[in-house]
């Protein structure tokens, strides 16, 4: 460095370190002191952190600090300590018949909690974050029930799961394809579909309603029952009322009879915990649409 | 003959990536080869118009290598400003995106291939474009020296678009290695290490031959920058192709080691690519703006060395409370707390440099640039030490605090300081007395310092509702929230963000409007800044 080439900038007062690049110069300042002094403060604080927690690797491991704190450590303390403050209730839950726990009022509302709870993680992907359902996928706040609307039914469809091959358990049940297979053809399913339409209060053709009665007496009571009502032991559902899985109308009633979508659910005994399941059947049983155990 | 090498050599690239198309073994792979004979054939062809064949006995016209090389930094300004829109452009659609998901087109321009191509286009194409050109201009200028080894500053200039239309183009054709800001496949790697290794000779050999006694200040962080970023892509980017003529190829790391290789290559972009090469260009463009000295030689070089030992260091706290090991997230934390200091140097270095000259911010929208742009640089340079300690990250993790913290740091201080040096640079190389409007830069400067405020503010927002929406309990210690009612409780800050963007991308917009009369040499005829304060001085006079 020159030092014949320093000067002193006018401005300021302060000396140049004599380097010029392009016209660019430099103060020769001293380091802020704030600056310096608050580098040094996070020098020594990281120091302080390196001591307190696992940082320095080894050939084995680390060293662990004298906290000996690390992420997992600090998760197990607090998962005991919440599994601590609910282990009474979550054995209540496992051990209990779940028409009993329904009579505990405490442990109702901490099976209604956790319910919701596990419901937003695992169920609300096809019913829906506010349980309302969509196409394929039943609304569970109403009361019209595919497989039962008890605790029992609904624990029994959360833990086996619906037409599935992993729980032998599962409910299950198949409509023929009526259309597909041949056995009806395509007068027939036009004249059934008027007279589904009817029987659920809507808009029909009158006549072929008529004739589609006889074909409904003939094919579908079987399930269905004469009244339409349907059968929770098969999974049939009501046909006399406004509410429909695949949608309630001509075009969609006629595409079900013709050839049945079959919606799938995953068994959740094995997934979750009993006591989960019976938090989830509580929690769904609670929206609105839960009904009274039967009197037998 | 002139240019009759370089179309002969654009011709046998043609032609092998023509037997690239042919031999593929997968379509990915024969898409990319197609759209590369095209970038290469259409380059041949204006190469072979641009060939000049001298008559025997005659001597060739030699060009003129006496002064600084100036060609290709006009390129390189140009080169900026167009990818600077291009790529706030799909910014402002994958942020419509988000808000709108009917907006995503599959399988193109969906959100998942938008996304990269934003990023890219943002840091590599407009930050790498602008490093590129603005190093060439510093380094010739504070060398005293011309660009060493001739025509390879052209072949890493446009060696560099390559790199980019090709990385583009396989975002959008769907071939990914899926490592974040590194996502161009094997090929396109080789590619680039080819265009960074010239990069590096040409801009090593002209500080080697300077004719100045010391180096300046920026020109250790621009070869800090280009030597770090050399090894974080060679590193990161060790993978074994499937096939020679495939777009697949299985990275050399794996599980954990895999992701902090990744984030030591993702975090140490962010340190020496937008950092260290911006702070480069700050050291010479704030004191030529403000005609002021460095404030301080010796906080530029505590800063500059104790900036490049930490950074390196920081990246694991990017991976707090993950399967990496404890004392690695414990080092990444300190290094990174350590580093709040060596970063603000930086900001005390270029803010301090207008004392004596703060007046001037009346009557100077690009210096007023300058200093927005510093500001954002502290500001994101204080929340990133922060946003590094444990406590803090297991709430802004994953959520969308840290995507407004990046934009604040990218919007604010790497896009104003480049806007600040495109306004510098065009009237210098394009030979003009001055910008074509002074009062649209200004228009420029509030428009952009909106929209990142809104930007920022808005994720802050969002991202902090999240995170304590994530985390939320209740009484019985259950989960209250799905995840899906996360997403739905941020769709206005979607929205507001979206706006905050489209703002930026506006001021860009006049940005370029500006530049393009400048070149042409047309001067705005408008009251001067700051023209209704020169009347102030004259009733001081009278009293």
């Amino acid at each position: 460095m020159s030092d014949q080439n320093k000067d002193i900038d006018e401005e300021t007062g302060v000396e140049t370190t004599g380097h010029e690049w392009d016209g660019i110069k430099e103060l020769d300042n001293p380091m802020p002191r704030w600056w310096l002094w608050t580098f040094y403060a996070t020098c020594v604080f990281a120091l302080g952190y390196v001591i307190y927690y696992p940082a320095i690797p080894l050939l084995e491991g680390s060293t662990m600090g004298i906290s000996g704190k690390t992420n997992r450590s600090e998760l197990q303390i607090e998962m005991a300590a919440a599994d601590a403050s609910r282990r009474d209730r979550v054995a209540m839950l496992a051990e209990q018949d779940i028409e009993e726990i329904a009579k505990n009022q405490d442990l109702v509302r901490f099976a209604v909690a956790g319910g919701a709870s596990l419901y937003k993680v695992n169920c609300s992907q096809c019913h829906g974050s506010g349980a309302q359902g969509g196409p394929g996928y039943p609304n569970l706040n109403d009361d019209d029930w595919l497989w039962g609307g008890d605790l029992e039914a609904i624990y029994t469809t959360i833990a086996h799961g619906v037409r599935n091959d992993e729980d032998d358990d599962a409910r299950f049940s198949q409509m023929p394809a009526f259309g597909a297979d041949g056995i009806l053809d395509r007068p027939q399913i036009n004249a059934v579909t008027e007279y589904v339409l009817n029987m659920s209060g809507q808009e029909h053709d009158a006549t072929l309603a008529e004739e589609g009665a006889v074909i409904f007496a003939e094919n579908c009571t079987a399930c269905h029952q004469e009244n339409g009502k349907g059968n929770r032991d098969l999974g049939a559902p009501n046909l006399t009322d406004a509410i429909s899985l695949y949608g309630n109308t001509r075009t969609t009633i006629r595409a079900q009879i013709q050839q049945p979508k079959h919606g799938a659910m995953p068994p959740w005994i094995d997934r979750l915990r009993e006591a989960n399941v019976k938090q989830l059947a509580i929690y769904v049983h609670s929206l609105g649409g839960g009904e009274e155990a039967p009197a037998d | 003959m002139k240019n009759g090498k370089e179309a002969a050599l654009l011709g046998g690239a043609t032609f092998v990536a023509l037997l690239g198309a042919g031999f593929a073994s997968d379509d990915l792979f024969r898409a990319h080869a197609w759209v590369l004979v095209f970038v290469l054939a259409a380059s041949t062809i204006i190469m072979m118009r641009r060939m000049e064949v001298v008559p025997a006995g005659q001597v060739p016209v030699q060009k003129d290598t006496s002064g600084y090389m100036d060609d290709v930094i006009r390129y390189g300004v140009l080169a900026t400003t167009f990818w600077g829109v291009v790529g706030l452009l799909v910014g402002v659609i994958i942020a419509s995106q988000l808000a709108w998901p009917w907006l995503n087109i599959e399988p193109w321009f969906n959100f998942g291939r938008l996304r990269p191509l934003h990023t890219s286009a943002v840091i590599f194409a407009f930050g790498g474009n602008a490093l590129i050109c603005t190093s060439f201009y510093i380094v010739q200028r504070t060398c005293r020296a011309r660009l060493f080894g001739g025509n390879t500053a052209w072949f890493v200039f446009w060696g560099y678009q390559l790199f980019i239309v090709m990385a583009a183009t396989g975002y959008l054709l769907g071939i990914t290695q899926s490592k974040e800001y590194a996502e161009p496949e094997w090929y396109v790697d080789i590619w680039l290490t080819v265009v960074w290794v010239a990069y590096l000779v040409v801009f090593l050999g002209t500080i080697v031959k300077r004719k100045e006694p010391h180096i300046y200040v920026a020109n250790w962080f621009f070869l800090a920058f280009i030597i770090t970023v050399a090894m974080l892509h060679l590193v990161n980017n060790l993978s074994m192709p499937v096939s020679l003529t495939g777009s697949k190829s299985y990275s050399a790391f794996a599980g954990v080691q895999d992701a902090l290789t990744q984030w030591w290559y993702g975090h140490n972009a962010v340190g020496f690519f937008l950092t260290a090469g911006f702070l480069g260009m700050m050291y010479y463009f704030v004191p030529k703006q403000a005609d002021r000295p460095i404030y301080s030689y010796r906080l530029s070089i505590v800063h500059f060395w104790s900036l490049i030992f930490l950074y390196i260091w920081a990246g694991p706290h990017h991976l707090h409370y993950t399967a990496l090991p404890d004392w690695a997230q414990t080092l990444g934390m300190v290094f990174s707390i350590m580093l709040w200091m060596p970063s603000w140097g930086g900001m005390i270095n270029g803010l301090m440099t207008l004392q004596g000259a703060w007046d001037k911010l009346r009557t100077d929208p690009v210096l007023r640039m300058f200093v927005i742009s510093l500001a954002f640089y502290g500001m994101s340079t204080f929340e990133g030490p922060m946003m590094s300690i444990k406590t803090i990250n297991s709430l802004s993790h994953y959520t969308d605090w840290t995507i407004g913290h990046v934009h604040s740091g990218a919007l604010g201080w790497n896009g104003m300081i480049t806007f600040g040096a495109l306004y510098y640079l065009v009237p210098k190389l394009w030979n003009r007395e001055r910008l074509y409007s002074l009062r649209l830069v200004n228009w420029h400067l509030w428009l952009a310092t909106i929209g990142i405020v809104i930007y920022a503010a808005v994720m802050w927002v969002a991202g902090i509702t999240q995170g304590l929406m994530w985390r939320e309990y209740d009484d019985q210690g259950f989960l209250v929230n799905s995840f899906i009612e996360t997403v739905s409780a941020i769709h206005p800050e979607y929205v507001m963000r979206m706006v905050g963007g489209l703002i930026y991308l506006i001021g860009a917009l006049i940005m370029t409007y500006n530049i393009w009369r400048t070149i042409r040499g047309d001067v705005r005829d408008e009251v001067p800044m700051g023209g209704n304060l020169a009347v102030a001085p004259k009733i001081v006079a009278a009293e």
